[in-house]
């Protein structure tokens, strides 16, 4: 295997992954710092020649690097698939974890334990970038693992907080529920198709569309069965609504973590899975009906969370998670171009945001609660100017990256006819107005208006060193011209060229083409909406600075629906946690301590120790005792033949 | 039949050579003085190795009217009878004169019950076959009393002549039966004689059985057990050594050959009594000497739970399953070996001990003693890669093949129940706190080469099976062919 690009920019992380994680503590943080850092600067160069070979030269690979396991039918081995879309996402992937590497040396400057931090983010870039150049579903659901396990140690980071401890193991527990989904619908591939290989699964999805698969006593189709196991696992990992509890909780990890595992990469992973099965998806027709409006619905009540929520980071979470809904229903009308092109400028804006607010953080000493904010925007100039672009970018203002993908996936969820489209048109636009909203609230809270923080903590606001700076300029290059300059390759005329055969779409799914052909009031909507949201934003939190109170008053329960997050969090902790305690409880103290210890090693242990007291006493000494018990023996045995022998 | 054959003799050479030689040493004790002892008891041992030299170039057949067969499985038990008897009696001489039981009659009463052992493992009638069991027992009575002067040993020397007295009653009333039922003494002419019908008589069955009893009485199997923990506990300890290692494994070798030989026709029938007799002495075996605290009386209950296993193997009535029965047998003996070996170290202060208690902290004392106990302890436990485990293996493979699956599924359950208090005693080595660390340093050579060749063939054993298992395998096919 000798060096090539692409063993470059996949292992490159796993080797500075190895070298700060097992030689951290003998070669020093710095040291630690400047291997990853290099080796991702690596990683991300070599993606970036990738990009340029692969997606505007039209010529995708795959390496084989060697066999992993080979057994009866199932044969499985390491390869790297360097198609159109899996080299879309190792270029994000390396460019967003590069600048947030960078970023962190500044971030976590006066943190313990720094090597550790920085090979926890190499190493998961490497299992991220397992999972998109995956070429088989096995060695997908390895990076699919390797990403969660990651995510569940830099969340629980700060392990000596105990809310980090619960944030994470909360975090691996939804992602579980989301992995069982997947697990099964990969066993249900094998079962379908006898390979995990994409290309065999591909080449014969189209024969299968009519098969079905026995499952709980019922036939299903078997690709809708498939698809929908699929997607299961896909809104674990993509916080869809309903395994979406542990996003916002994963914020109890360090920013940098959360700019790059919980917005930028790790939560796109659902997405990606969706658009790499496309074939299948694609003949799943009732699957992508039910994630049309699971997206839509996900968009949305994300967004209305959002403009209640206090903590900086837990604003732009929840912002997050409902631009993930949005990828979904893109994904649901066979927009898939239109959704990867969304996750491209969403890396680039979301982690902006999340690193802008780390900023912020950063120069509060620690502080989120937006209350504790205000009047900012003149101590620390640069990162105030980076949240604007990110918050133009993620409002879909014209010319700023969001803008071209967002249209995009409304346009395409506008063309598509039928009820469930139009369902989750309507409601992407409304969580357009309430993102600008939102994203504008932000702003106001923290930068503007008076500071309500102590006069200590203001003064010692500073703008962050360079090391944090710089990255954050990288990644507003994208969240500026990303949608504008790479527009025309992901939906525009050079598409097809673009994607070669890596998405698929059926002929009468074409929704990108069809977008051409709306009415024009349609294609304006979520930009106007967009600035109405800003103006409103401006209107509450800048002029009537009384009103948002009074509207909170006006309209307590549903604010108090909203403020608690629709109440998942209690429902789940009432449905779930507590029976599930319950269970466990009576499980442990009676099945496991009473039946299975009482009767098995407790009880057997007694039962043996009185059997040895008993058979002990029987040892009297006397002689005749011992004579009476060998006759007695001899009698019995004779007894029993005589009865034996006379039948 | 003449009165004098010389055929008979060459036969039979090793046990004739075998009694002169004791005979002479008699004499030769007798006449000299008590300071000799010493002289004796290696004498005693090289007669042993003479012996032993002229069973394994023995010539194999019938002798004297047919009352006597030599064959490979005579052979090899008794190679392993002479052999543990002059493991015995290395490891007790320097002993007996530590403890001023230092009696010239000790090695040549040894000497006698090995050629008692000899003569039952060669036995072809019922006639040979008592002499034989006899010609060893009365030996024993007097060696486990030994200690005159000890009420302990003479109370276990008296238990076990009344016992045994009773047990020889229960078989001549049994033999009697068989006699009467079929007309014949000889084993070649019963077995002939007890295939089909006959066998299920009432007679035959009760005779057999009475006939099973008194030897299960020998090897101590439940429910004739009950002398064991006492006399192993009563005797001089190198008696309960011998006891443990060379009349156990005469005892089987006879029940084997009387099972597989005259009785085989009534395979059904007594295959039903080992079954039971082998189940209960597990069981007990396994429970009882948990809550043992003197390390003899443990081993006896050990003792009585690896009869039921070796009786495991009979239970199978196959070629595989006498096969798995001598390689029992053979690692057993060498295991009991050790572990007496370990026992008669046990000294403190100048003074004997034998609470398990007192093994604590003998890890850090004396690691490598400790060690080599371990080993022993874990294989008779059953842990592998280590001896006791094959053995093991091979008689639970052997009843599975006959079908016999409970009784498999007993057997491994009681050796769960057995680990612990093997393991328990490598826990009390290590891990308690000693009272008082360590024993006194022995000087006694004897032991130490018993002990370290009896660890060593447990630990190594796995390396090369082939010699036992290929000699064994030839044994077996000359009783069940």
């Amino acid at each position: 295997m000798h060096l090539q690009l692409e063993t470059v920019a996949v292992f490159a992380p796993l080797l500075g992954g190895a070298i700060a994680g097992l030689f951290g503590k003998k070669i020093g943080d710095k040291a630690a710092n400047f291997v990853t850092c290099t080796l991702m600067l690596a990683s991300a160069g070599s993606a970036i020649a990738l990009f340029y070979d692969i997606l505007l030269k039209h010529d995708p690979r795959t390496v084989q690097l060697f066999t992993w396991i080979s057994s009866g039918a199932l044969n499985v081995s390491w390869a790297l698939r360097f198609d159109q879309l899996a080299t879309v996402m190792v270029a994000v992937v390396t460019v967003v974890s590069t600048c947030v590497h960078f970023y962190s040396i500044g971030y976590m400057a006066h943190d313990k334990a720094r090597a550790r931090f920085t090979a926890y983010l190499s190493l998961f870039t490497f299992a991220m970038l397992m999972l998109v150049t995956a070429d088989n579903l096995v060695q997908l659901f390895f990076g699919w693992e390797g990403v969660g396990l990651m995510s569940y140690l830099l969340i629980g980071f700060w392990n000596e907080k105990e809310s980090a401890n619960s944030a994470a193991i909360k975090a691996f527990v939804m992602n579980r529920i989301g992995d069982f989904g997947l697990a099964l619908g990969l066993m249900a591939t094998f079962f379908l198709f006898h390979s995990l290989d994409f290309k065999d699964i591909f080449a014969h999805a189209a024969e299968m569309q009519n098969a079905t698969i026995m499952f709980l006593g019922h036939g299903f189709g078997a690709l809708n069965l498939i698809c929908a196991l699929l997607f299961v696992g896909a809104m674990g990992k993509s916080a869809q609504l309903g395994l979406h509890t542990w996003l916002p909780d994963a914020m109890e990890g360090p920013t940098p973590v959360s700019a790059l595992i919980h917005a930028a990469t790790m939560v796109t992973a659902g997405v990606f899975m969706v658009a790499r099965m496309s074939p299948l998806y694609e003949y799943a027709v009732d699957v992508r009906m039910f994630i049309t409006i699971m997206g839509g619905l996900t968009a949305f009540i994300a967004a209305t969370i959002a403009i209640t929520q206090f903590d900086i980071k837990r604003v732009i979470a929840y912002s997050t998670m409902s631009q993930l809904g949005y990828m979904f229903f893109a994904l649901g009308v066979s927009a898939y171009s239109a959704a990867i092109f969304h996750l491209f400028t969403h890396a680039f804006f979301k982690a902006l945001l999340f690193l802008g607010s780390g900023s912020v953080i950063h120069a509060m000493g620690g502080e989120q609660d937006m209350r504790k904010m205000g009047g900012l925007y003149k101590k620390i100039p640069h990162t105030y100017v980076m949240m604007w672009i990110g918050s133009l970018a993620l409002a879909g203002i014209p010319l700023f990256a969001g803008y071209y993908s967002k249209d995009m996936i409304l346009e395409a969820d506008f063309a598509r006819m039928g009820h469930v489209a139009h369902f989750a048109w309507v409601l992407g636009v409304a969580a357009a107005f309430l993102t600008a909203f939102y994203s504008w609230r932000l702003i106001f809270m923290t930068f503007h208006g008076k500071p309500r923080a102590d006069k200590h903590t203001m003064d010692h606001v500073h703008e962050s060193p360079p090391v944090m700076l710089v990255p954050l300029y990288v990644l507003a290059t994208g969240a500026t011209f990303g949608g504008w300059a790479f527009r025309k390759f992901f939906v525009g005329r050079m598409r097809f060229k673009f994607w070669g055969k890596s998405l698929f779409v059926l002929k009468g799914d074409n929704v990108i083409s069809m977008a051409e052909h709306i009415p024009s009031w349609a294609g304006h909507a979520p930009a106007v909406v967009g600035v109405t949201g800003i103006l409103v934003a401006f209107w509450l939190y800048m002029k009537a600075t009384k009103v948002p109170g009074k509207i909170v008053k006006a309209f307590k329960p549903v604010h108090s629906l909203l403020f608690n997050k629709w109440y998942f969090d209690e429902i789940y902790h009432a449905l779930g946690v507590v029976p599930a305690f319950v269970v466990g409880r009576i499980l442990w103290k009676t099945g496991d301590g009473k039946i299975i210890d009482g009767l098995g090693p407790d009880g057997v242990a007694r039962v043996v120790a009185k059997g040895s007291r008993e058979t002990s006493k029987v040892e009297t000494g006397y002689v005749y005792h011992y004579a009476f018990a060998m006759l007695l023996g001899v009698v019995a045995f004779i007894t029993a033949y005589i009865f034996c022998v006379q039948r | 039949m003449t009165a004098f054959d010389f055929h008979d003799m060459i036969v039979a050479l090793p046990e004739v050579k075998l009694a002169a030689m004791s005979l002479a040493l008699l004499l030769l004790a007798v006449v000299s003085k008590k300071e000799n002892y010493r002289l004796v008891a290696w004498l005693a041992v090289a007669v042993l190795a003479v012996t032993g030299a002229l069973v394994a170039c023995g010539t194999h057949g019938t002798a004297f009217g047919d009352m006597f067969v030599s064959d490979a499985f005579s052979t090899y038990m008794k190679l392993v009878v002479v052999t543990g008897s002059a493991a015995s009696l290395i490891m007790a001489t320097r002993y007996l004169e530590h403890e001023k039981a230092s009696r010239i009659e000790y090695p040549v009463l040894i000497l006698f019950a090995t050629l008692g052992m000899m003569l039952m493992i060669s036995a072809n009638s019922l006639i040979s076959l008592y002499m034989g069991l006899e010609l060893q027992s009365l030996p024993l009575y007097v060696l486990a009393a030994i200690r005159r002067d000890s009420v302990r040993s003479t109370e276990a020397g008296l238990k076990y002549f009344v016992l045994g007295a009773l047990s020889s009653g229960l078989f001549l009333y049994g033999a009697s039966l068989v006699y009467g039922f079929t007309g014949s003494v000889d084993f070649t002419q019963m077995a002939g004689i007890l295939q089909g019908h006959a066998s299920t008589l009432p007679g035959i069955v009760t005779g057999m059985v009475l006939v099973l009893a008194a030897l299960a009485f020998k090897i101590s199997a439940v429910p004739f057990h009950m002398w064991a923990p006492d006399v192993y506990e009563g005797a001089p300890t190198p008696v309960t050594a011998f006891f443990a290692i060379a009349p156990k494994v005469a005892a089987i070798a006879l029940l084997t050959r009387v099972l597989t030989g005259p009785f085989w026709g009534m395979m059904q029938e007594w295959q039903q009594v080992i079954v039971v007799i082998s189940m209960a002495s597990m069981l007990l075996g396994g429970v009882a000497a948990v809550a043992q605290t003197n390390i003899k009386r443990l081993l006896a209950y050990s003792s009585i739970g690896h009869m039921g296993y070796a009786l495991v193997g009979l239970a199978a009535a196959s070629a595989a399953g006498v096969q798995a029965v001598i390689v029992y047998m053979t690692i057993y003996a060498v295991m009991s070996a050790g572990a007496f070996a370990v026992v008669l170290m046990m000294k403190k202060d100048g003074r004997m001990v034998e609470d398990i208690s007192d093994l604590a902290g003998l890890g850090k004392a004396q690691p490598l003693l400790a060690f080599a106990m371990s080993v022993l302890m874990f294989s008779m436990a059953g842990i592998p890669p280590l001896a006791g485990f094959f053995g093991k293996l091979f008689v639970f493979q052997a009843a599975v093949a006959e079908g016999l699956y409970t009784l498999a599924l007993v057997g491994v359950l009681t050796s769960v129940v057995a680990a612990f208090y093997y393991i328990r005693i490598v826990k009390v080595m290590y891990f308690d706190e000693p009272k008082k660390a360590g024993f006194d340093a022995t000087e006694d050579r004897g032991l130490k080469f018993v002990l370290a060749l009896s660890t060593f063939a447990v630990m190594f054993f796995i390396v090369m099976p082939a010699p036992v298992l290929a000699s064994a395998h030839a044994a077996a096919l000359a009783l069940i062919p």
